[in-house]
Formats: structure tokens, sequence, C-alpha cells
């Protein structure tokens, strides 16, 4: 293997767990809370409580 | 106009990057958030999903929504997309791409009587975020649960100056409904923000350097991302100038990969041997232009 694959093989391999991750979150629905989240004003984030 | 527009890429990127991502104008003039589907996507920098114009969701507020929920106590899809994002470009995101980092720059080129890289203590004050990163967004929101199992989002109530700035202050501007419901938490976050706002006109992105819990994650990815940077050290001779242009006070030459660096460019400018490149291929470019002086 080359010195600059080697070097990069962290970051690749980081990435594949990364991309295996967010299919594995969708798979459980999270994308769904996130949503459930987001789409609703966070009084929370804005400061209201 | 182009040549204005290259020699300040960096900021016209930041800018259309904050203007398309929170591009939902209606909701500005309305007082309403955006609820459409592409909600339910992370944007990649601290960009708070109660903005009116948000077109997307803040990671560090899904983090804490999916960890303080009580069917899910890891959250694979918000991890992952931290994970994937800091493997590509580490805290290059920082540096381009978050919203509350652009305001931070803008309000650093004010003139101020007093102008300091870092804030006194500036050493042990960088550890703070990784501790706010444990603290306030991973175990309170776990572990600090009402009866019904639910935690909530500590980071974002109690901290995060980008919820008060992009989300609270139009919100509450345009909904009376809103205004009658202020009480002291408002009016600390109002006061830290303030304070932070403050901060940056003094120093440089103090709330990055300091604070940013997602500039910690991207951070910990730097040394392993696969847009990178590189010192040249047939080219260096640490003659400084990388460290005295680095906002973020890194000394390049030696740590050019470190966490702190948001990965700006500005090094890059300021190199007088052209030293220092940056890339997702640099070893590359840098054996084709050795190949290139050969042939001339």
């Amino acid at each position: 293997m080359s010195a600059q694959w080697k070097k990069r093989l962290p970051g690749l391999c980081m990435l594949a767990v990364g991309i295996a991750f967010i299919c594995l979150g969708i798979l459980r629905e999270e994308n769904l809370v996130v949503f459930k989240k987001a789409a609703a004003i966070c009084l929370e984030c804005i400061g209201i409580g | 106009m182009i040549q204005s527009i290259k020699k300040h890429l960096r900021l016209w990127i930041q800018l259309g990057f904050t203007a398309l991502s929170n591009g939902y104008i209606a909701g500005f003039i309305k007082g309403k958030i955006y609820t459409g589907p592409s909600k339910q996507l992370c944007l990649p920098g601290l960009n708070c999903y109660s903005c009116p114009g948000a077109l997307g969701a803040c990671p560090i507020g899904s983090l804490q929504a999916v960890l303080g929920s009580r069917d899910y106590k890891m959250s694979y899809y918000v991890v992952g997309f931290l994970i994937a994002v800091g493997a590509l470009v580490g805290r290059l995101v920082c540096g381009f791409l978050c919203p509350f980092g652009l305001v931070q720059d803008l309000l650093h080129k004010i003139p101020f009587p007093v102008k300091r890289k870092n804030l006194p203590g500036d050493k042990v004050l960088r550890y703070l975020k990784y501790v706010i990163l444990v603290v306030f967004v991973i175990w309170l929101p776990l572990f600090v649960v009402n009866v019904v199992g639910q935690g909530s989002p500590w980071f974002c109530k109690w901290i995060c100056p980008s919820g008060t700035l992009l989300g609270g202050i139009p919100l509450v501007s345009a909904n009376p409904g809103l205004q009658e419901s202020i009480g002291f938490l408002f009016s600390w976050k109002m006061f830290l923000l303030f304070m932070i706002l403050l901060l940056s006109v003094i120093s440089y992105r103090p709330f990055c350097k300091y604070i940013c819990p997602l500039g910690a994650i991207y951070g910990l990815c730097n040394p392993w991302s696969l847009y990178h940077y590189e010192v040249d050290a047939s080219k260096c001779t640490g003659c400084n100038v990388c460290k005295h242009t680095c906002q973020m006070d890194i000394a390049i030459y030696q740590k050019p990969n470190s966490p702190e660096c948001i990965r700006c460019g500005e090094c890059k400018k300021a190199c007088p041997h052209h030293a220092i490149r940056s890339g997702f291929a640099v070893r590359k470019q840098q054996e084709k232009t050795a190949a290139q002086d050969q042939t001339f």
C-alpha cells in the first residue's frame, strides 16, 4: 500500500463508519426524531424555556 | 468585481452558504419557522433550527434531541453525520460554512481600541469546549430526564448564542405571544450573546476557540480528515509568518492539522515561501510541482 493511501486510511475508515452510522440511524428512524424537533419552534433554544 | 470576489472568496462562500441554508425568507416575514422535509437533514455548521430561515437542522441540537428522547440513547444518524463531515473536511466547516463563525468574523473587522488574538487564560480555556461537549451536549440530555424519561437540550437552552441571535431575536420580535413569555432564561441568553459578540470585536472568534462543542468534534477529526494541510519541509524556513498571521494562534508549520485550525487558508496566503498547501490530494500536487520544476 502506497504511503499516500496509508495516510488517507484513517480518514476513509472514519468516512465509511460515518456513512454506515447515518444509514443505521435512518433505519432506526432517528431522522424523524430530528425532523419532529426541528420542525417545531424550540422554545429552549430561543430562550423561552 | 471578479478580483474583489477572488480576494474575498472565503467571505463570499460564507455569505452564500448562510443565505442558502437560511433561505426561507417567509419565515422572517411571518415570524414562523420552515417545516418542510429538509428539516430532517443536518446542516454542517452551528445553525439553529429555530432560525426562521433555516432549511435544515442544527447537528448539536439534533444530537441533544435524540439523546434526550425516550426511545434512543445513541444517535447513529447525527453522530454518523458528524463523523462523515469531520472525516471529509474537519474544521473547514468552521472556516467556511458556519453562520455564527461568519458573524464573529464580521464583528472582528470592527475597529476597536483594544484588539487581541486570545483571551487571558487561553491555553486552559481551549479545553472548555470539550467539557461543554461532554457535559452539556451528551451527559446532561442523556441522564438528567423528567418523569417520562425525556431530557432537555442543555447546551441549546443555557449556552448557545446562535439560537439566541438567529432564532430567539427574530421570532420574539415578530411574535407578541412569545414576547409575553420571556423571562430569566431569555435575559441570561441575551447577556451571554452580548458578551460573546463584544468579545468577538476584541478577540478573534472567542466562541469557536473556547465554547463551541461542534468545533470541538470537528477539531478532533482534523488530524485524520481527507482534506488536510501539508507543509513542504524543503521550502519552510520556520520564519513564523504563518503563526503571526493565524488568528487561531497556531504554528501551522509545526502543527498543520491542529484541532484548533479552522482551515481559513490565511496562512497559505501569508507564507512567503509558499510552503503550505491544502487539499484532498496535497502530496500529489507537490509531486506534480516537483516534476514540473525538474523539467524546467
